[in-house]
């Protein structure tokens, strides 16, 4: 096996030229990985130079390096936030306690989970979207899925060094299963449902990456406040490159909707037919992605009572999301939340306590700051002078997990009838002919500047760099 | 909160007789060889208030259903030959019995819980061992706890291998308990687990999958998900092929058992308790068959579960389950017989000649673990051997298995004596949980004894003579008799019934040891002494604060 060029080949700041552990973990696991990437990251793209950021440390000017690099090169480093040598545990049974440096061997079988399973989504994002870039709508937007792609590669990474830097033998084998693990594979699926969903065109790519990508925005800043400091370290860094993900999600949303309003005000209809005929996707088939990604993406928050949040925040693991600004005691011992259920043939509020209910805290900061990316995506609808409005289904809407699983229950929040469901699911959640709808416009454009009927061009680029640039050369 | 089953405010009486089309938890299909029993526990099944279901657990609700679905496998369904355990659920097997039921719980009904649930898992060995009805554990999501227990009862293990779902016994780590439902002792003595490997698997939390199980021996085999289906059946075909159950014959259909429930008494057809509330003590009495019985194969089948060896059998066991589910403050049944002991050793006869046949065999087998239930009760057990009564053969077991057993003697009136009798199953038809015979064991397997009852088989004895073989532990005369059994009930009654159960555990089992008599010795008792610490259930113990976020205060000397 050949070695590493430590320093050159994987940037980072944990001081990996002098770390025998780590390097004998990734010796084994770098080429593990490479071979990963070749068999299961994005389709056809091995020769493109793709001018992609790489992040090469962690200072403002560092993270964020523009250039041409074909994807296996790409230098997938690992990076910490600065850390803090006086950090003190700022919630749970350990608040006050100096934040832990090493795991302790008490939370091991937690904070293992809690990593394999973060972990987990990033490789299988990028399965999901393997083979999007047959598909894409402009170089801009290819330019923007492989930037996508390369870093949750790197939050692979990121969560691979906390297996291999603190987990041993165990963090090993937990490292080498992230990338035996296939999304959708039935004999090998990926742990969280929603991972295992397929992602067959590119407005469930915006949904994704607006929704999902944002599920991964809030459970890495509920891990940011952890009491086991690397962690938190590795996930402050991973959030400024999400913001990214998300960016591609609700712009690429927008401007979906942005084509589609050009196209009933040039044609004067709503009418979908008259629309699809046109080319555009119709107001209410995005909105049915939409409610489709919405309520998948909140269940991956789990259970709205689980004894595991209530450990996990107990024992100083994973906090609330902005934990540090919130005013109480950060202990939440005798508090209490209100979770939905449903009750009599109604969704009726119940008090649980709080500790019990901390996936529905998160779920419900989650929905208030996804609802701001649609009220965005409504000005535009809005600004084009017509009356349609978007909106995010209720809660207990199309629910697998937790008390409202399986319920029946409409996109407004009113319980209905298995004979209701099954008459009107058609206009809540895209059918067959909906996506197979999508699919008939997916056709790749890949002339600079060009882009495909059904979206519009975005108003600025990459980096300041013009519409038109050639982001992807194909070599 | 008043949630303590055992309070006198407490709800309904346990009952546990079920039939299929009342399973809230368990699915039951049977496909020509092979039975399908599924788990797809209803979360607001619970059989008292307080708690969730979730995730497949299990109370003591659920486990009568699974007792009942073996007994309609045994009698109902003779073509079976194996039996599929899995899970109607998705990625979820079984994660064990329900932590917050154990936490509201009582510990006399947590003792009283864990026994039923190793009686239920032993039955299905007991079954396996004499019937040659193989078990296949199905795994097929996270095998938690209990959930590992009721796999580790089965004979073959397949675990799916989706590089996600595991076999585990987190109740160290994660409830500060033992595994006490035969788990930690199925893992060495069955499965012959390495004690250090035992040692890292129960006390990891998320516990061990894949080949790591298989080269452990937590499992016998590991399946992909896409092939985990045929995988499992065809080892459940293997185990059928070893097995002599008739393809044809036709089941025995069991109806529910009819009783009548007073204050003070329950009476069945032939079994009949009596309470003595003041005395706290219970008179169980088993009646022998009246008018003629069925003595040919076709006769013995056409009456079924009426045939008086079942019927009788499965009164005395659910007389048995009513009285420790519902009656912990009874600490001493009396054990006594009425009829004519010679249809007793008639239907031991026929039992015999027909041994071979599935039926027969089957109710052979349902006494002899009705019997084993008795060894285990944690009551004190006197036989009274009374005029009238009929303590032979089958019956006779009742005499060998009690701590004491006390014969009237009438040298003056030989017309009126009882008499007691052995017949051919005193010697090895029902062997006890260490799998000896009764009076085997109580002779601790010496040669003189046993050849000199061997001897006398089929003889009625008198008190004198009983006595003299050593099968009775007195035999008073009619002038001593009252004052006799009086005295000891009433100095009986009057111990402390923790001792006593600690004491008639550890006599009725001397000698060696089996798998089952450490799984209702050592563990059982570890367990229940765990289960009264407060680092188990004191306000900060770890099985009283599981699922609050609240972390378990130990006091770490060691004991």
């Amino acid at each position: 096996m050949s070695t590493i060029d430590y320093s050159e080949k994987i940037p980072n700041n944990v001081n990996l030229s002098q770390d025998r552990t780590l390097q004998r973990a990734l010796e084994h696991w770098q080429p593990n990985y490479l071979a990963w990437w070749q068999d299961m990251g994005p389709e056809g793209s091995r020769d493109f130079d793709v001018y992609l950021r790489t992040a090469v440390s962690v200072d403002p000017s560092g993270w964020a390096q523009f250039g041409y690099v074909k994807m296996p090169d790409y230098r997938w480093g690992i990076f910490l936030n600065p850390g803090d040598a006086e950090r003190k545990i700022h919630f749970g049974d350990h608040l006050g306690e100096p934040a832990w440096q090493d795991v302790p061997g008490e939370h091991r079988a937690n904070l293992r989970r809690i990593i394999v399973t973060q972990g987990d989504t990033e490789p299988a994002s990028v399965e999901q979207q393997r083979h999007l870039g047959l598909t894409a709508p402009s170089q801009y937007d290819l330019r923007n899925l492989f930037q996508v792609n390369v870093e949750e590669g790197r939050h692979l990474w990121a969560m691979v060094y906390l297996l291999h830097r603190f987990f041993g033998r165990d963090g090993r084998e937990e490292a080498e299963a992230l990338l035996e693990r296939r999304s959708g594979d039935r004999d090998n699926p990926r742990i969280l449902g929603a991972f295992n969903e397929k992602t067959p065109d590119w407005l469930a790519f915006f949904m994704f990456t607006y929704f999902t990508d944002r599920d991964g925005k809030f459970q890495l800043c509920a891990l940011a406040e952890s009491g086991f400091d690397p962690l938190a370290r590795t996930t402050k860094f991973m959030l400024t490159e999400e913001a990214h993900h998300m960016f591609v999600g609700e712009s690429g949303v927008s401007r979906v909707i942005q084509r589609t309003c050009d196209a009933m005000r040039e044609l004067g209809t709503d009418d979908p037919a008259k629309l699809r005929a046109a080319g555009v996707i119709d107001l209410p088939t995005i909105q049915r992605y939409l409610n489709f990604h919405f309520s998948v993406t909140i269940d991956l928050f789990g259970a709205d009572q689980s004894s595991n949040a209530a450990i996990f925040y107990s024992s100083g693991l994973k906090g609330r999301y902005e934990e540090g600004k919130r005013a109480d005691d950060h202990r939440l011992k005798g508090d209490h939340y209100r979770v939905l259920e449903v009750h009599d043939g109604r969704l009726a509020e119940k008090e649980v306590p709080m500790l019990n209910a901390l996936n529905e805290v998160l779920r419900d900061d989650y929905i208030k700051d996804s609802v701001g990316g649609v009220n965005r995506w409504n000005k535009v609808i809005e600004k084009a002078g017509l009356p349609f409005r978007l909106a995010v289904p209720h809660k207990a809407f199309h629910r697998r997990i937790g008390a409202l699983a399986g319920a029946r229950i409409a996109p407004d929040g009113r319980v209905v009838s298995e004979a209701e469901w099954n008459a009107k699911v058609g206009e809540w959640l895209p059918t067959e002919a909906d996506r197979a709808f999508v699919a008939s416009l997916m056709g790749r454009v890949v002339e600079p500047g060009k882009f495909a009927n059904w979206i519009a061009p975005p108003v600025v680029g990459i980096n300041k760099q013009p519409v038109d640039f050639e982001y992807v050369r194909f070599g | 909160m008043s949630a303590d089953p055992n309070s006198p405010e407490s709800p309904p009486r346990v009952d546990f007789r079920t039939d299929p089309s009342r399973y809230r938890h368990w699915k039951l299909n049977v496909e020509g060889p092979v039975a399908r029993l599924a788990l797809d526990v209803a979360e607001d099944g619970g059989l008292r208030p307080g708690y969730k279901l979730k995730l497949n657990s299990y109370d003591l609700g659920v486990d009568i259903e699974l007792a009942d679905a073996l007994n309609r496998i045994r009698f109902e369904h003779p073509q079976v030959r194996a039996v599929v355990v899995t899970s109607a659920r998705e990625r979820v097997f079984c994660s064990g019995a329900n932590i917050f039921m154990l936490g509201l719980s009582s510990h006399a009904w947590k003792v009283n819980f864990c026994k039923f649930t190793n009686e239920t898992r032993n039955g299905m060995e007991d079954t396996s061992r004499h019937s040659g009805i193989g078990f296949v554990a199905a795994v097929n999501g996270s095998c938690a706890g209990g959930g590992y227990e009721l796999a580790l009862a089965c004979d073959d293990i397949v675990l799916v291998d989706d590089r996600s779902s595991s076999v585990s016994l987190p109740e160290v780590p994660l409830l500060g308990v033992l595994p006490g439902t035969g788990g930690l002792t199925r893992v060495t003595d069955k499965r012959k687990v390495r004690h250090d490997h035992a040692d890292i698997f129960c006390t990891t939390t998320e516990g061990v999958r894949g080949r790591r199980a298989l080269e452990w021996r937590l499992v016998d085999a590991i399946a992909k998900p896409a092939d985990f289906d045929r995988v499992v059946r065809e080892r459940a075909d293997v185990l059928a092929a070893r097995c002599d159950r008739p393809a044809d014959a036709k089941g025995v259909a069991l109806p529910r058992i009819e009783r009548t429930i007073g204050a003070d008494r329950i009476a069945y057809a032939h079994v009949g308790v009596d309470i003595d509330r003041a005395k706290r003590t219970a008179t169980i009495t088993v009646r022998a068959p009246r008018g003629p019985q069925p003595a040919d194969l076709p006769a013995i089948e056409a009456a079924g579960a009426a045939w008086w060896p079942l019927a009788m059998a499965r009164e005395l066991d659910d007389a048995i389950l009513e009285m420790r589910a519902n009656e912990p403050a009874i600490g001493t049944w009396l054990l006594k017989t009425e009829g004519d002991a010679a249809a007793v050793l008639a239907a031991d006869e026929a039992m015999r000649r027909h041994a071979g046949h599935w039926f027969v065999r089957e109710v052979v087998g349902f006494l002899r673990r009705t019997l084993a239930r008795l060894d285990v009760s944690s009551r004190t057990l006197f036989a009274l051997v009374e005029p009238g009564s009929c303590f032979a053969g089958t019956l006779a077991e009742l005499a060998l298995a009690a701590d004491r057993t006390y014969m009237l003697a009438l040298p003056d009136e030989p017309e009126r004596a009882p008499a007691l009798a052995l017949s051919a199953a005193n010697f090895g038809t029902y062997p006890m949980a260490n799998g000896k015979a009764r009076l085997a064991q109580r002779f601790y397997d010496e040669a003189e004894p046993l050849a000199a009852a061997r001897a006398v088989i089929g003889q009625p004895l008198s008190g004198t003579d009983a006595l003299a073989l050593g099968l009775v532990t007195a035999a008073p005369d009619d002038i001593d008799w009252a004052d006799e059994i009086r005295i000891a009930v009433e100095e009986r009654a009057s111990l402390s019934p923790d001792a006593l159960t600690g004491m008639e555990a550890n006599l009725r089992f001397g000698g060696a040891e089996t798998m089952d008599t450490r799984i209702f010795g050592r563990l059982t008792a570890w367990q229940n002494w765990i289960f009264q610490r407060p680092n188990a259930v004191g306000d900060k113990g770890a099985l009283k604060v599981y699922g609050t976020g609240e972390k378990a205060g130990f006091d770490f000397n060691r004991v």
